[in-house]
């Protein structure tokens, strides 16, 4: 499989990264490129083989259900670059 | 006076305790250090002076109240990627501009509960994504040790390039580092210094910035095996916050550093003799075995089928979480912020500006590969190769083998600006090759200096290890440590 300049430009939305038109064909070559390199996994009998899902045999722990952290919004805003009231501030987003 | 930034961190740690000298005075030689050489190696992109002396100072009064910790006084880089409180924490990435956490890394947590002193923050490839630490913001971290006779500037490896140079150059005792496909282990091979790789869930990733949370492993760079083995100790441990955290004692690992190889059997990968694999790296994985061998270590040939795949599945799944995890980066919590017309011009143009070319091209394969339609024939067949990556680790571990041999890197250290690797993303990928499945499988693995190349620069051995058996990998790195003797002081030119 292989990307063409409008996946490019597709995926670039889906990323939230504006790709400048006179880049497109760049990273259709490198994510070409990358894209053969994986290519050989086709080659790998994966039939009956489980995907992996966590790399320890671990169960996650549980936890009982209560807040046990919080209560501090000044900092959670602390580093945004614009914030009033400790709410993070944005374009408008509904009209 | 000796030069205090010459001693290894054990001697260093123990001249303190003993009160040959104060932690103050070894702060102070490695910030004047830092500041005659840094500009020159550009390993840190900022130091914490005042703060260091400060620590110091409260690591003095410890000392002389008889409360020396196991780190007492020992001055330390950080990498970029630990969370500090109120200290630059920004990947080495634009997109994080001005960050300043509120709260602490788990493990560097756990380093000043011991004792040690922070020097600063060490410069990384951004996001630690890179093999040669020129993907930073920060610009390129130069490697202190140069080919014989010339005068070149050669990479330090990556994405802990910060980590090792500083380390190499006697700019801190040793630094905090992470491993997701090899971060650690190629910088350590690349700069003569040891670095090993735990296995995954023995550090908390808390306060680290996530790359691929289910690669992501915090580990030591050092100068010697015996000061990783200290390093380690003190970074490890249960931690709730966590959700992978293994909660299981932490070893004495500096207690196994002497412990030997006598009886153990070493695998022997076939499938890690590469086609072009140059001549000094298959005599130096020959050397490694037969210093092994003369302490009493038995030797044995595996096969582990699936190692040319691991590569090839982790630029799946390495991008995969990444794209994931560096969704969060968006410009209205934190970092850098970019205007637009609206909100998804306003994301677009701040990641576009904050995020490096390197990084742009990993989270776009990884929305790729995680896009709808592509997820199965992707992402799902990745993870089936690494369950057989893993399978056949078990394989050999369950045959009866205790520590597996590999050459650490496929060369020596290269070019800043090497043509080859910047016109071909893949070519520099290669440089991970001996490292990555270990990361794929979640096993712990060391890098430690065997030897040098024709022109003089180091090159790094690895060792794998049975999960939670780094014990048995500070053991036999030591032999191979002891074995080769070699001087590992660059000529100093910073």
């Amino acid at each position: 499989m292989s990307v063409d300049a409008d996946t490019v430009r597709r995926i670039g939305r889906l990323a939230r990264i504006r790709i400048a038109e006179e880049d497109v064909s760049a990273y259709e070559g490198e994510l070409n490129a990358i894209l053969g390199f994986v290519e050989q996994l086709d080659e790998v009998d994966v039939s009956g083989v489980e995907p992996m899902t966590s790399v320890t045999p671990m169960v996650l722990r549980r936890r009982e259900d209560k807040v046990t952290d919080g209560g501090y919004a000044d900092k959670i805003v602390a580093n945004a670059s614009i914030s009033e009231d400790n709410f993070f501030m944005v374009p408008k987003v509904v009209e | 006076m000796t030069d205090l930034t010459r001693l290894s961190l054990k001697a260093l740690r123990d001249g303190i305790a003993k009160k040959d000298f104060t932690s103050l005075e070894a702060t102070d030689a490695y910030l004047k250090a830092i500041e005659s050489g840094n500009d020159k190696l550009n390993a840190y992109v900022a130091v914490t002076a005042d703060q260091a002396r400060d620590m110091a100072k409260a690591s003095d009064a410890k000392v002389a109240k008889g409360e020396a910790g196991p780190l007492e006084g020992v001055p330390l880089g950080i990498k970029d990627l630990f969370a500090t409180k109120g200290s630059h924490t920004q990947a080495a990435s634009h997109i994080l501009d001005g960050f300043r956490p509120e709260y602490e890394s788990t493990v560097t947590s756990n380093l000043w509960r011991d004792g040690a002193v922070m020097l600063g923050k060490l410069n990384m490839d951004e996001f630690a994504m890179g093999s040669s630490n020129e993907t930073s913001y920060y610009g390129p971290v130069i490697n202190p040790w140069r080919a014989e006779g010339g005068n070149k500037d050669l990479v330090p490896g990556g994405s802990s390039g910060g980590s090792a140079a500083a380390v190499s150059a006697w700019l801190c005792a040793g630094a905090t580092a992470t491993d997701t496909g090899g971060s650690i282990r190629q910088p350590a091979a690349f700069t003569g210094t040891v670095g090993i790789k735990p296995t995954y869930g023995r550090c908390s990733r808390w306060g680290v910035v996530a790359f691929a949370s289910s690669l992501d492993q915090a580990g030591p760079i050092a100068r010697t095996v015996e000061d990783s083995a200290i390093m380690l100790s003190s970074m490890c441990g249960f931690d709730p916050k966590d959700s992978t955290s293994v909660d299981m004692a932490v070893p004495d690992f500096a207690a196994a550093v002497q412990r030997g190889v006598k009886g153990l059997t070493i695998g022997v990968p076939s499938e890690y003799r590469m086609d072009g694999m140059p001549e000094e790296i298959e005599k130096l994985w020959q050397q490694g075995l037969e210093w092994l061998k003369a302490e009493g270590a038995t030797v044995k040939n595996i096969s582990l089928p699936h190692t040319k795949y691991a590569l090839p599945a982790y630029y799946i799944v390495a991008p995969a979480e990444a794209s994931s995890n560096l969704a969060r980066y968006d410009g209205v919590k934190y970092g850098l912020r970019v205007s637009g017309k609206d909100i998804t011009e306003m994301y677009e143009l701040t990641r576009a500006e904050g995020f490096g070319r390197e990084v742009k091209r990993r989270v776009m394969i990884g929305t790729y590969v995680l896009s709808a339609g592509y997820y199965d024939a992707y992402y799902v067949r990745a993870q089936k190769v690494r369950t057989l990556i893993k399978r056949d680790f078990e394989d050999a571990f369950n045959a009866g083998v205790d520590a597996i041999l590999t050459p650490a890197t496929p060369s020596a250290a290269f070019g800043i600006a090497d043509q080859d690797m910047n016109a071909d993303p893949v070519k520099m990928y290669l440089n991970d090759i001996f490292t990555v499945t270990v990361n794929m499988a979640g096993l712990p693995g060391i890098a430690v200096p065997a030897g040098k190349d024709g022109q003089g620069l180091p090159l790094g051995l690895q060792l794998i290890g049975k999960p939670f058996d780094e014990e048995t990998l500070f053991a036999a790195g030591r032999v191979i440590e002891n074995s080769a003797g070699l001087d590992l002081a660059p000529a100093k030119w910073w």
